[in-house]
């Protein structure tokens, strides 16, 4: 299990989160909201170690994940960061099979784990076919699909992903998301994901924890956390809450900004940003 | 059917496993086929011409008729073409590594002022501190390449190091530098000195002996395998400093030590031969056309096209002006200038 405890991240400058404790459930689906420059994606970076924590700590089955080697960590937790860029002419056969390297020694190159591994990672994310052609000649959603079997590849338990639908059409943005809703279904996967729009989080996630100004305003079922009270102080919004009509889950229709609050939560979040 | 594009070696016991790029081992051979032909026919030129069946013969020990073509060919010439094949690779390699380091297609030990200032701290010590020892000055050329780097990553490349244009500016700029003060020593320098010192500036493997060579191989046949065994982790690097953290490279450590490695190389073929400028960008880029992006072929395949660069400009340099000498710096300058332009060209248009 995956758990935050008094963590507090930043860049130069103030600090972007305080204090943070937060736990994400093994095995589920968390969705990670908030406006522009909460910190979600701060917070993300450092569950997967990529900036070092100024206080407290990040805990992965009770363990402080700075102590961990590197190589080993990444066994158990892989990331996605936001829009990695592929080197030119790279292909998706090759980039999947770069998600082996922390199973790799220079002795162990390349076992028949890794290439059980990869034609799986392959064969789940639907990119058998276009395994052969390069990953900067694909489509957007192609190219998310090749960079989602690269983290499969590493066959960690948990995943991280940053903002895995932005830049995507609608019907991308439904494909990654079932994939990843298939992933934790079939295999257990715990995911974590930086989101944007709150009805992927509402309809997918089974864990949604709302941030705004690096501090958390509310966790757990969307169900119990998605209302019309949390729109208002989390994104400074007026917006219906309705039950999805086949699921059930709730959906979230924005109808304007809060007079009161707009003006001040744009400034704020405009600020937040422009430090990170 | 193996659809990966490497060849696998995987004994049925122990763990042990090996990949090896595909493409490789037909590209090696070739290359590898074209610097010896290119030896051997550079052996037999020059103010004593022997042909090319009688150099190989007397390599291989046996009788050519001509009791001077030993001498000629296995202590005068030999030991210089050897030489010359090792500064490539040397070169080629650290370019490669380079390259995949900065994620940068212009990146190059001497764009990147690395051998100028190699070249400035050798200089220095020959003409200012004359009675340095000699055989010091290729571990003190080695640090001047070693501050050079420093200085790149402090000023280029710690902050928006993915940028090709400032790389290449910024490096203008350090070797413009380290030039300028090379002059300014030269000029302040008695004509003994200064002609000495020209040895480490003008990139040449005139005369080299065993004695160089045998100085410098241990330096190659170290750090080279060492360039190899980095391969994986330049994989890793080039997708991007957060997805190299999250598959476990230690990335801080690995740069240094990949950066480490790429100056010990550069530094040590500046110590041995000079400056010689533009092998460390074109083999790179010749050998991604041959073998792919991937490093583990890439990087190999580099040193082995630096090799035949520098061999095949050291036989232009000797013959094409013949009776008289152009050091092989010049000729790889000249190949070099019209390449880089080229590339700098092609990258401003596809912005």
């Amino acid at each position: 299990m995956l758990a935050t405890d008094t963590l507090t991240l930043g860049y130069d400058g103030p600090n972007i989160l305080d204090q943070l404790s937060i736990t994400l459930p093994a095995g589920q689906i968390t969705a990670l909201i908030g406006p522009n420059g909460c910190g979600k994606s701060t917070l993300l970076r450092g569950l997967a170690r990529l900036i070092k924590p100024k206080h407290g700590s990040v805990v992965l089955d009770g363990h402080d994940i700075q102590r961990i080697p590197t190589r080993q960590l990444a066994t158990q937790l892989g990331i996605l960061p936001q829009n990695p860029v592929a080197p030119e002419g790279l292909t998706v056969r090759e980039l999947v099979a770069q998600g082996r390297y922390p199973h790799q020694r220079w002795f162990q190159q390349w076992s028949a784990t890794d290439e059980t591994a990869v034609r799986s990672a392959l064969e789940i994310t639907n990119m058998v076919e276009l395994a052969d052609r390069a990953v900067d000649a694909l489509s957007g959603g192609q190219r998310q699909r090749a960079w989602i079997a690269m983290t499969l590849a590493q066959e960690t338990d948990i995943i991280l992903l940053d903002e895995p639908t932005t830049f995507l059409d609608l019907a991308h943005q439904v494909e990654v998301l079932q994939l990843l809703e298939q992933l934790n279904r079939q295999s257990g996967r715990t995911i974590v994901m930086v989101v944007h729009d709150l009805n992927h989080a509402t309809r997918h996630a089974d864990h949604v924890i709302a941030l705004r100004a690096g501090v958390v305003q509310a966790a757990g079922a969307p169900r119990d956390v998605i209302t019309p009270s949390l729109l208002r102080t989390v994104f400074g919004i007026e917006a219906e809450v309705i039950p999805d009509p086949r699921s059930g889950v709730p959906l979230c229709i924005p109808y304007g900004l809060c007079a009161a609050e707009a003006s001040d939560s744009l400034l704020h979040a405009d600020a937040v940003g422009n430090r990170a | 059917m193996n659809t990966f594009p490497w060849i696998t070696i995987r004994p049925k016991f122990g763990k042990f496993s090996l990949r090896i790029d595909r493409r490789l081992p037909k590209v090696a051979l070739i290359i590898a086929l074209l610097v010896m032909a290119i030896m051997v026919v550079n052996m037999g030129v020059g103010q004593y011409e022997i042909s090319p069946l009688d150099v190989v013969k007397t390599l291989l020990g046996m009788e050519t008729g001509d009791p001077q073509h030993v001498l000629i060919v296995r202590t005068l010439r030999l030991p210089r073409m050897l030489l010359s094949a090792l500064v490539g690779l040397a070169l080629g390699t650290s370019g490669a590594l380079l390259q995949g380091l900065t994620r940068n297609p212009l990146a190059d030990p001497s764009i990147m002022g690395i051998n100028t200032g190699a070249g400035l701290v050798a200089v220095v010590l020959t003409i200012l501190v004359r009675d340095f020892p000699a055989r010091w000055i290729p571990v003190a050329a080695f640090a001047g390449a070693l501050v050079a780097a420093v200085l790149m990553y402090v000023l280029a490349w710690r902050k928006g190091g993915d940028s090709p244009m400032r790389l290449v500016l910024i490096g203008v700029g350090l070797s413009a530098v380290g030039s300028a003060v090379t002059t300014l020593v030269i000029t302040i320098g008695n004509i003994y000195d200064v002609q000495r010192a020209m040895i480490w500036l003008t990139g040449s493997v005139y005369g080299r002996s065993w004695v160089d060579f045998w100085a410098f191989a241990p330096w190659v046949a170290l750090a080279v395998p060492l360039a190899w065994f980095q391969a994986r982790q330049l994989n890793s690097l080039h997708l991007g400093e957060d997805v190299a953290l999250g598959l476990g490279v230690n990335v801080g450590r690995q740069r240094a030590w990949i950066l480490f490695i790429a100056v010990a190389l550069a530094g040590a073929s500046v110590a041995v031969a000079g400056v010689i400028s533009f092998v460390g960008l074109i083999a790179p880029h010749v050998a991604r056309r041959l073998v792919g992006t991937d490093h583990t072929g890439l990087v190999p395949t580099a040193g082995m096209l630096g090799a035949l660069l520098l061999v095949a400009s050291d036989w232009i340099g000797r013959t094409i002006a013949a009776p008289n000498e152009i050091p092989c710096g010049l000729v790889t300058a000249v190949i070099g200038v019209p390449f880089f332009l080229a590339m700098l060209y092609q990258h401003a248009r596809t912005k």
